[in-house]
């Protein structure tokens, strides 16, 4: 049943091929029309040209029909939108820190990773914030993507609709080595996910002290 | 506007513009004139300098991104590169570009007028153009080197970089004075120097895209350069405004920078649509499709291109109904701008057409305009926009509005004007071979980036995951195609400058506007007698049936 890598994928995609199908029309069409005139109504072939003033009546229909498809795109763009800021209740919750240049996610029980640990079709909500300056939170497969500030959270979630892993991001200009700082995220069966939260970290511990340490924003810049 | 009565005679003794002895002779008689048609010609000789820069670092940028890894510059190096190209390309070339060099040159002829309303205020905005620009190169040789924010300057970042932000804070800063008087002082010029008989409906639609996009400047620019000072004050004194560290807003600054920079993006279009609906009559040798309708949607989308801004924050976390209004709104501003292409393809119908370069150029703004506005409407849909932002999609989108729509359309009217304002003609031929590597290299440059940034690559990357490497290889082989084709086009524009064949006719295309009843190149004051203005423009009197033609002189 699942229609991508996430429950998003299906309705942002679909609204996205439709904008493309109607784009694709009107580009078609503009650019066959141009070609067509260019040709029929060349100088050589028509030396005497016709004014044609204007044309009520065509006027209107360029506009009304353009505006009503616009408005179908702007409803399901926002119908998709509103899915991606209605966040269900029992959502699994894991904390998202950036700096310059990592990730770092914090769990329920205290446990901390640098790359995204999530159960297969399970609600996860990521509340992100930032130690030094913007970043974005973004998982391409996942049609999720959140700007993330300092000093304040932002919220996103998704599920994860098939085991795997996927791309981590960041989308928003964030210096040096701004398109180094990526991550992964793991999807787990449900139960091996629970098995690995549970257990005693495997993680390199220097790795985990960088990660846990160095609150830049808290500590450098008051 | 050709009209019957108001034939225009020179007494061909009157030495053109470019030969004139005023009070000033040699280089100083350029520096220090206050004829619109020379400052006008100060503003492309600034305006092009930039250009070549800017487009060399974009195929520095280009080259770099050719392979995954280090190619030929460092990361830091990068940074600065787009930061500069964007600067550069948006506040030096295409913010000023047409208005500048074309609005300065032709608006006042094109409403009968022997200059604009404030001719010394003109120089001076160019003198505030160069400074500004001068600033910007500094800013590459100070040390720090120049800022590597992007053109955007978000904070927190730009607070924290060691770079020269102040110095391309100050650039921007000043070039805004420079487009706001130049703003006030056409709102002026149309308001009080029309020629007798000129009405609002018998202007020329360049005059009507000048007017819209004068009162964007002189509205908008003002909270640009409150924000970048606020943004200096912070810098410079710690006092948080924008920086949560310091206790400001970092959303606040990308409210205000937008509030500025989505309507500067119609600042830089308008005027390219006013070209477009100039030159598409004169080769059709027919009136224009539905003028009234061309000349309020540049109306329209001055009023609506104010109200979108925050589309560019949809991933910054905004109230539900604030993601909604400025989605809706800018649903709606794609109208206009179809409404226009509508009009554009219709003028077509039943004309005469000739495909001299000029008409080639804007037949391409047409094809190129229409994929950037459908693409822009794309990113107007939320749950699109939350994938594509901040990608290499948004890039593809703005250089074929920008570069497709307004570059193309400054290269048609190059070619369209150059024999009026130098009396020169340059190689036809050379100039439609140009036309061909431009257009198929722009599309093999941009289009790639559309792809690649669905499939999810960010802008703004000095290295790419392995997967979007044909994506750039194609993109950076298209750089080259687009790159030999201005080079030709350029050469071909300068050498006729030196050596092109002499124009003397005063109506080499068949237009109908005022520029075309004039000498070749213009006289000082452009008119020896003010012209009274008796028809519509693009009348073409000469498709009616000959029982209409009556002789009214």
């Amino acid at each position: 049943m699942s229609s991508g890598a996430s429950n998003f994928v299906g309705s942002v995609d679909g609204v996205f091929l439709l904008s493309i199908i109607i784009s694709v029309f009107f580009l078609v069409l503009i650019t066959t029309m141009m070609i067509y005139f260019v040709i029929k109504y060349s100088r050589k072939r028509n030396p005497k040209a016709v004014n044609v003033h204007s044309n009520t009546l065509l006027e209107v229909t360029w506009t009304i029909i353009p505006l009503i498809l616009v408005l179908i795109l702007f409803w399901y763009g926002w119908v998709g939108y509103k899915e991606m800021v209605d966040i269900p209740e029992d959502a699994m919750t894991v904390e998202v820190t950036a700096q310059m240049w990592l990730w770092k996610f914090k769990y329920e029980t205290g446990k901390v990773t640098d790359s995204l640990y999530v159960p297969v079709k399970k609600a996860v909500k990521l509340i992100l914030t930032s130690n030094d300056v913007n970043h974005a939170f973004f998982i391409p497969a996942f049609r999720v993507k959140k700007d993330v500030y300092p000093g304040t959270k932002r919220t996103i979630w998704f599920i994860a609709n098939d085991v795997g892993e996927y791309d981590i991001a960041c989308a928003e200009y964030c210096g040096l080595n701004h398109s180094y700082m990526y991550s992964k995220i793991f999807v787990m069966p449900e139960a091996e996910f629970k098995n690995w939260l549970n257990a005693v970290s495997d993680e390199d511990p220097k790795l985990l002290e960088e990660l846990t340490g160095g609150d830049e924003y808290n500590s450098e810049n008051q | 506007m050709a009209s019957d009565a108001a034939v225009i005679e020179t007494n061909g003794n009157e030495p053109s513009y470019l030969d004139y002895k005023g009070k000033h002779s040699g280089i100083k008689g350029w520096l220090l004139s206050t004829d619109h048609k020379r400052i006008g010609i100060l503003y492309m000789i600034g305006i092009l300098a930039f250009f070549f820069v800017g487009v060399f670092l974009g195929f520095l940028m280009r080259l770099e991104l050719i392979s995954p890894g280090e190619t030929i510059v460092s990361a830091e190096t990068y940074n600065q590169f787009f930061t500069l190209h964007g600067v550069i390309m948006i506040f030096l070339f295409i913010i000023p570009g047409i208005p500048a060099i074309f609005g300065n040159f032709f608006l006042p002829i094109l409403i009968g007028a022997k200059d604009v309303a404030f001719p010394r205020l003109n120089l001076f905005s160019w003198y505030l153009y160069l400074t500004g620009g001068t600033l910007a190169l500094l800013s590459i040789v100070m040390p720090g080197g120049p800022a590597d924010t992007g053109w955007t300057f978000y904070i927190p970042y730009s607070v924290r970089t060691d770079t020269n932000v102040i110095l391309s804070l100050s650039a921007a800063f000043i070039l805004g004075f420079s487009s706001l008087l130049t703003g006030l002082n056409f709102i002026t010029t149309v308001h009080r120097l029309r020629a007798p008989g000129m009405t609002w409906f018998k202007m020329p639609l360049s005059v009507w895209s000048f007017y819209a996009t004068a009162w964007v400047q002189v509205l908008a620019t003002p909270i640009i350069a409150i924000t970048l000072m606020l943004v200096a004050i912070e810098r410079l004194f710690h006092i948080g405004i924008f920086d949560p560290a310091l206790g400001g807003d970092p959303v606040l600054y990308q409210h205000l920078f937008w509030i500025y920079s989505h309507p500067a993006v119609y600042i830089m279009i308008i005027p390219a649509m006013g070209i477009v609906s100039e030159i598409i009559p004169v080769f059709a040798h027919r009136t224009i499709f539905g003028y009234k309708f061309i000349a309020f949607s540049s109306i329209a989308i001055a009023l609506f291109g104010s109200l979108v801004w925050a589309h560019h924050m949809f991933t910054a976390g905004m109230s539900d109904a604030g993601q909604l209004i400025f989605s809706l709104l800018t649903m709606i501003v794609a109208i206009p701008s179809a409404i226009k292409v509508f009009n554009w393809v219709a003028t077509l119908y039943k004309g005469s057409i000739d495909l001299a370069t000029p008409m080639l150029y804007v037949l391409a703004f047409i094809f190129l305009f229409s994929i950037g506005g459908l693409t822009g409407v794309m990113q107007g849909v939320i749950s699109i926009d939350i994938q594509l932002h901040d990608t290499a999609f948004i890039v593809g989108h703005f250089h074929y509005v920008m570069f497709g729509g307004t570059g193309f359309a400054m290269f048609a009217a190059f070619h369209y004007w150059m024999p009026k304002m130098f009396g020169k003609m340059y190689n036809r031929k050379l100039a439609k071979i140009a036309f061909w590597f431009i257009f198929i290299g722009f599309n093999f440059l941009y289009f790639p980036m559309l792809v690649m940034g669905w499939l999810g690559m960010p802008r703004r990357y000095y290295d790419y995951l392995p997967q979007f490497h044909p994506y750039h290889l194609i993109s950076t082989i298209g750089s080259w195609i687009l790159i030999i084709g201005l080079i030709i086009m350029f050469y071909n524009l300068f050498k006729s400058l030196k050596s092109g064949p002499i124009v003397t006719e005063k109506n080499i295309w068949g237009g109908e506007t005022l520029e075309w009843q004039i000498d070749s190149p213009p006289i000082h004051e452009n008119f020896t007698e003010i012209p009274v203005i008796e028809e519509r423009p693009y009348v073409y009197k000469d498709n009616e049936p000959p029982v209409e033609k009556e002789e009214t002189v």
